[in-house]
């Protein structure tokens, strides 16, 4: 009997932590989604549910005269897939090598990577920007593009050569016996077993650039070739909150894609942390 | 080797011709190779000659004419005749090996490979290295050069004072480094942002992540109904980009307009809201309660995957034993939890101590403290960026960012070797 009790009161307490969590987690979302509808153009104004909701800040954004939105949609789009396809590929032969092959220097590079990894690359901001400039890479796609596909590298090194490490090394042995070359062995019998992997690797090398702001910032300069985060950055920033809802609505149009993306791969996410976190 | 006495003197007389490259190559009989070798050194030699010698001339003396030379360039072009020269250096301590060793075969009456041999081993040994090359070659030059390209800043005297192509940059050693020690400004900000840094970095981190793996346990209670739909919700400050949220909550917090002084705390009885943006310690709050917010759904997400994976039958063991929940909680389920997301707490503290986002898109490190050339909530990276990009203080931002890596890798180096699953890595 009061073991029921009992169980009644944990379960309702529970309940009610949760409940309280998700409010705490839902309230600005919804805020924000709330403040693209509605109809003045200030933080001031806005409400989380709006008298006379309305779509203009939508329609302004994709009205290519006014505003350059869509140009930062479509940068930001294109410099992050630039960037997953550059880093997928680099990722899995650099891992590939560090997990199957014992050659001179591997050791050295391993801990390389290991330290590389903890500096984020942009604490050598300086450096990229005066380096950008001789290059003449400064306020282009590629400059920037690059610079995220470097800093991407040692971290997903790491995660994937863990996850390579729990693929049987007797797997490829038995192929190289059949005579399958190098190549052969890494795509046809390794990669595809690495595909969770893979989409790991993929998906947080597609997230990272948009989600990136302090060196999209320093190495782009002009409004045409801003990507979405300094885009709405300058948006809420110039304007002292007065064009608040119309960044909620820019907000809302990125939010929305990515989360949708994002809980889709949730649970390879988890495994593919988890596993290369334990293994290396 | 010394003890190896034979008839012929092969490997020493491989290795004094390879001095000259290719030459213990042919020596050798290995004429391709030799070569290769060869022709690989000449090029090299007629390629970089001009521009090495311009570099190394450059990176000591930064320059003799102001408004000619270019001092930050020429410090480029020295780091990049640097890396240009080690390169080259590894290929020609190659060439030496690679002599001495064939020259080692022959002494012992083995014969030397033949050109198809060399061109298997080639593809065997080489197969590796062809693999990470790309890879490497960008790291280098986006994530390693810019690193010694920093170090060497650090120790000059580049502001705006002394930028180029109007004015020349010199060497100043340590000057930049006893600066921030001795004078005062510099020595109290530098105390100032590193102390909240670091109390930035154990109380956010440490929040979100007692936060994320309570709301894991409490969420893998089995009766509990509804645990899809929790999780999702839950992860949703993950899968919403950052600056976004950020930038919202910017937003709400805002001391005149947003909500939270307008419509919350009103509820709660604070008719005049609360200084969120203009005071130091009010900042720092929200900012910590906005970081917890974003970073406790990626260590919830983590747990909860490790407590999926707990057998039920050491549960079912402590009770048999009669342990109460408490006991289970703290003998089962956390030494577990810990032992398996520890390398991902580490990252996280070491994620929180370079949070330029959150910091910055929140107030831009604000609000502005008199005595000091820092913000009141500026961390390490926040302040780099400031005296980078506003006060063009570059020689000190270089000096302050050489302090914060160095800081970083020896915390988490020495974190990471205590981890058990660190020590379980083959490293060899």
């Amino acid at each position: 009997m009061s073991n029921k009790k009992s169980r009644i009161i944990r379960l309702t307490l529970s309940y009610l932590a949760i409940l309280a969590m998700v409010a705490i987690v839902v309230y600005p979302l919804l805020w924000v989604i709330g403040s693209s509808f509605n109809p003045g153009q200030s933080l001031s104004g806005s409400k989380m549910f709006p008298e006379n909701p309305t779509f203009k800040h939508y329609a302004f954004l994709f009205d290519t005269e006014k505003s350059n939105y869509l140009l930062w949609y479509w940068n930001s789009m294109k410099i992050s897939v630039i960037t997953m396809v550059l880093t997928v590929i680099s990722v899995s032969f650099t891992a590939y090598a560090f997990s199957r092959y014992r050659f001179y220097g591997r050791k050295n590079g391993l801990l390389t990577f290991l330290i590389l990894q903890m500096i984020p690359n942009f604490a050598a901001l300086i450096a990229i920007f005066v380096l950008a400039i001789r290059t003449g890479l400064i306020d282009t796609h590629l400059g920037l593009i690059l610079v995220y596909v470097g800093g991407q590298i040692p971290m997903n090194t790491y995660l994937m050569k863990g996850y390579l490490d729990t693929i049987p090394r007797e797997l490829d042995e038995s192929a190289k016996m059949d005579g399958a070359g190098h190549m052969r062995i890494f795509f046809q019998i390794v990669m595809p077993l690495a595909k969770p992997i893979i989409a790991v690797v993929a998906l947080f090398s597609f997230i990272a650039p948009l989600g990136d702001f302090i060196l999209a910032r320093i190495l782009l300069r002009d409004d045409q070739k801003f990507t979405l985060a300094v885009g709405l950055y300058e948006l809420v920033a110039k304007q002292f909150g007065n064009e608040f809802t119309k960044f909620a609505a820019g907000a809302v149009l990125v939010a929305i894609p990515i989360a949708i993306l994002f809980l889709m791969f949730q649970k390879y996410f988890v495994s593919g942390l988890t596993a290369g976190g334990t293994k290396g | 080797m010394e003890g190896l006495t034979t008839a012929t003197h092969h490997r020493r007389n491989a290795t004094l011709l390879s001095i000259i490259p290719g030459f213990g190559q042919f020596y050798n009989k290995q004429f391709i190779k030799g070569m290769v070798f060869l022709i690989l050194a000449a090029s090299f030699a007629i390629v970089f000659s001009e521009f090495l010698g311009l570099g190394y001339w450059g990176i000591v003396t930064l320059g003799e004419i102001p408004g000619l030379d270019n001092s930050v360039f020429l410090l480029i072009d020295g780091i990049i005749a640097l890396i240009i020269t080690i390169m080259g250096l590894c290929v020609y301590a190659f060439n030496l090996y690679d002599a001495y060793q064939n020259g080692k075969k022959r002494d012992l009456g083995e014969s030397v490979n033949s050109v198809r041999q060399q061109y298997h081993n080639l593809i065997n040994n080489g197969f590796p290295y062809l693999m990470i090359s790309p890879g490497f070659f960008l790291l280098i030059f986006v994530v390693i050069f810019p690193i010694l390209f920093v170090i060497l800043l650090a120790f000059t005297n580049y502001d705006l004072y002394h930028s180029p192509p109007g004015n020349l940059v010199d060497w100043v050693g340590f000057q930049n480094f006893i600066d921030i020690y001795k004078l005062d400004i510099w020595r109290k900000t530098f105390f100032a942002v590193l102390a909240w840094t670091i109390v930035w970095t154990f109380g956010a981190t440490t929040f979100q992540v007692a936060l994320g793996i309570f709301l894991a346990i409490l969420v893998n209670q089995k009766d509990l109904k509804g645990k899809a739909m929790i999780r999702t919700i839950m992860i949703l400050p993950w899968a919403v980009p950052s600056f976004i949220t950020i930038l919202i909550f910017s937003g709400m917090f805002n001391e005149s307009f947003g909500v939270i002084n307008k419509s919350i705390l009103p509820l709660l009885g604070l008719e005049s809201g609360l200084p969120w943006m203009t005071n130091e310690l009010w900042t720092r709050l929200a900012l910590i309660m906005i970081q917890t917010w974003l970073g406790f759904p990626f260590i919830f997400a983590m747990t909860t995957g490790v407590l999926q994976s707990i057998p039920d039958e050491l549960y079912e063991a402590a009770n048999v034993d009669g342990a109460s929940i408490m006991q289970k909680f703290f003998s089962i389920t956390l030494p577990l939890v810990l032992y398996a997301t520890a390398p991902i707490i580490i990252t996280q503290y070491t994620f929180n101590f370079n949070n330029f986002n959150v910091i910055f898109l929140f107030n831009g490190g604000g609000p502005a403290i008199p005595s000091q050339n820092a913000g009141g909530t500026d961390i390490l990276i926040s302040w780099i960026y400031r005296l980078t990009m506003t006060s063009a203080q570059y020689g000190k931002a270089a000096a302050v960012t050489m302090i914060l890596s160095i800081i970083v890798i020896s915390v988490a180096l020495w974190q990471f070797k205590r981890t058990k699953s660190f020590q379980e890595e083959d490293m060899m």
